[in-house]
């Protein structure tokens, strides 16, 4: 359940967004909102519009038309402000195979700007997400939950508020993924909004809410048992995910 | 395959223009080789010499000297690569039967050249002796030395050694090599292992990745100029005759020039594969063409304006031009003017492409 009051401001604004490439539209006027502590899931079939709505909020992509807000700053308006305000972990390893665990993390904090502190920081990241390797250790030859683990904490460098996860558990092992969401469960408790994609269903159940998209429009958004009831009762999310995907195969 | 285009290209590109330019650009035998005279003697006999000349199709009569001096000079600035000097007593000793001395100035930095332009003075000066002694039959010649005696002074490089000619050449080619292939595929790799799109969500911007990339390869660049400038002068004995300063701050645009294109190469390429295919293939008609290898002046038209649209065209000419024949730096201005209107389209066109593509 969500830690934060329903009365707290929200962190993400999202209002009536649309983005078409083309003939396509990938985003169809998608709308919600974050609270601050939340962990947030997107969740969708491949091609429903979820990477291009994490696009528009890291200020890498326009929206067609909408607006939308993340950490205070409008992402439509001042794109690039965004930036220093959050963490962004892609699905694929984006960090430096041939640079160890600490270059990697010393490249970022520079990246980010942390002048004077970013030997406290690196130290802190090292710890708070068990990276439990030799800090000289180069990170290709690292295992693919530390791989993951390292992601997160060059993310977490200078604290951002929000937190973009982009399928952050694939091809990871069930420990590694439990300590992961161990993790970021802590993160949220301390006040960082995780914002997690996933193909995941069992997964979903860890969101204190999330938002449902199909063919670029949102299906339904809330706490998990929200989401099911909207779709009919007795399914599990599941079970919700593959009749949408069959429905649009079909 | 049928899905890969670019490899389709490729195989078909890269024979196709290979074929097109070792067969109608290539000419090891060089003509047409732009002379000057310096004619003292002006004599019906001199007049023979020269237009016997220019008649092997090696040489054509580009320009008049007043003196020695300035046939040296028009050398010397590349307006002219060989002078025939004809002294003043050329025909009088003619007449008498004694020998007569032609000199023949050539520009040897490019001993492939100049080798054949040599033999076919030589030959001239055989055939007129032929044609002497055939009119003087009968007459007691009063020297041992054929009548016509056209020695041949080959200047810059006398000994017609290569290895003088090619080093210049070689430092031209290790940097396209290395701005194009490395840069190219270092931004390439970069985009293939995701690290470009963790980067792209930072604070840091386009421009700052894009100076992070390149800057580098600048520093290596100038490692290998100072390296290969070095070896050469030590090994190989290739005389530093020019201002090292012209050299290495007209390297700065080479490198500049360079960069674009690798740059350009990278936004075309998904894989690094791709982008050693692209390099490649801008590779390959910069070696034939730019005069590298094979030289420009026995090239037909089209390839040789072909050839006019590469940086390392005007490169090796100021390099060769500085480093062994002492040119300065107005001498080598058109050239410097030109690279810098390379540089600055290749760069400018693919920085912008660059930062759209990073998006």
């Amino acid at each position: 359940m969500p830690e934060s009051s329903p009365e707290a401001e929200p962190v993400v604004l999202v209002r009536s967004i649309v983005r078409r490439f083309g003939r396509i539209t990938a985003v169809d006027d998608v709308s919600f909102e974050i609270r601050p502590g939340e962990i947030f899931g997107i969740l969708g079939p491949n091609g429903s519009g979820k990477t291009t709505t994490i696009r528009i909020l890291c200020g890498l992509l326009q929206p067609t038309s909408g607006t939308a807000s993340v950490a205070g700053i409008d992402v439509v308006r001042d794109p690039d402000a965004v930036k220093s305000r959050i963490g962004y972990m892609s699905q694929a390893f984006g960090l430096y195979r041939d640079l160890s665990i600490q270059e990697n993390l010393r490249f970022y904090a520079g990246v980010y700007g942390l002048e004077g502190t970013w030997r406290e920081r690196v130290d802190w990241a090292i710890r708070a997400m068990h990276v439990t390797a030799a800090p000289t250790q180069l990170a290709g030859t690292l295992s693919g939950g530390i791989k993951q683990r390292l992601a997160l904490a060059c993310a977490l460098l200078h604290r951002p508020p929000v937190v973009f996860l982009d399928e952050p558990t694939a091809g990871v092992d069930p420990a590694a993924r439990r300590l992961f969401w161990r993790i970021i469960r802590g993160l949220a408790d301390e006040g960082t909004t995780m914002i997690v994609t996933t193909h995941y269903m069992d997964e979903a159940e860890k969101f204190d809410r999330l938002a449902f998209l199909s063919q670029g429009r949102l299906k339904a958004v809330g706490t998990p048992a929200e989401v099911k009831s909207s779709f009919g009762t007795g399914q599990s999310l599941e079970d919700i995910f593959v009749t949408l995907q069959e429905r649009e195969g079909a | 395959m049928r899905r890969d285009r670019a490899t389709v290209a490729m195989m078909l590109g890269i024979p196709v223009i290979q074929l097109l330019v070792f067969g109608f650009a290539i000419r090891m035998d060089v003509r047409h080789l732009p002379m000057a005279v310096y004619d003292e003697s002006r004599t019906q006999e001199s007049r023979d010499l020269i237009q016997k000349l220019a008649a092997t199709d090696n040489f054509v009569v580009a320009r008049q000297a007043a003196s020695y001096p300035e046939a040296i000079r028009l050398i010397d600035t590349g307006a002219v690569r060989a002078a025939i000097v004809i002294p003043v007593d050329y025909a009088r000793r003619l007449k008498r039967g004694r020998s007569s001395m032609a000199q023949l100035l050539v520009d040897a930095s490019d001993p492939n050249t100049s080798q054949n332009a040599i033999a076919a003075a030589q030959l001239v000066g055989q055939r007129k002796n032929i044609e002497i002694l055939a009119a003087l039959s009968g007459t007691p010649l009063r020297t041992e030395t054929p009548p016509v005696d056209i020695r041949v002074r080959p200047l810059y490089n006398p000994a017609l050694k290569s290895s003088i000619f090619i080093v210049p050449g070689i430092i031209g080619m290790i940097l396209s090599i290395t701005m194009m292939i490395i840069t190219s595929m270092s931004v390439v790799r970069e985009r293939e292992q995701g690290t470009l799109e963790q980067l792209i969500v930072t604070p840091i911007t386009r421009g700052e990745i894009m100076i992070g990339k390149i800057a580098p390869y600048v520093l290596v660049g100038y490692v290998q100029l100072t390296a290969v400038l070095t070896l050469g002068h030590f090994i190989f004995d290739v005389p530093i005759r020019g201002s090292l300063l012209v050299v290495y701050a007209v390297t700065f645009l080479f490198i500049t020039a360079n960069l674009g294109l690798g740059l350009f190469i990278s936004t075309l390429a998904k894989t690094q594969a791709q982008s050693m295919q692209g390099s490649y293939f801008f590779f390959l008609p910069n070696v034939l063409l730019s005069g590298f290898m094979f030289p420009r002046e026995g090239m037909p038209h089209v390839a040789r304006e072909i050839g006019l649209l590469f940086p390392l065209t005007y490169y090796l000419q100021i390099l060769r031009g500085v480093i062994l024949k002492g040119e300065n730096f107005l001498d080598v201005l058109p050239q410097t003017l030109m690279l810098l209107l390379l540089a600055l389209v290749f760069f400018g066109f693919s920085v912008q492409r660059f930062q759209k593509r990073l998006g």
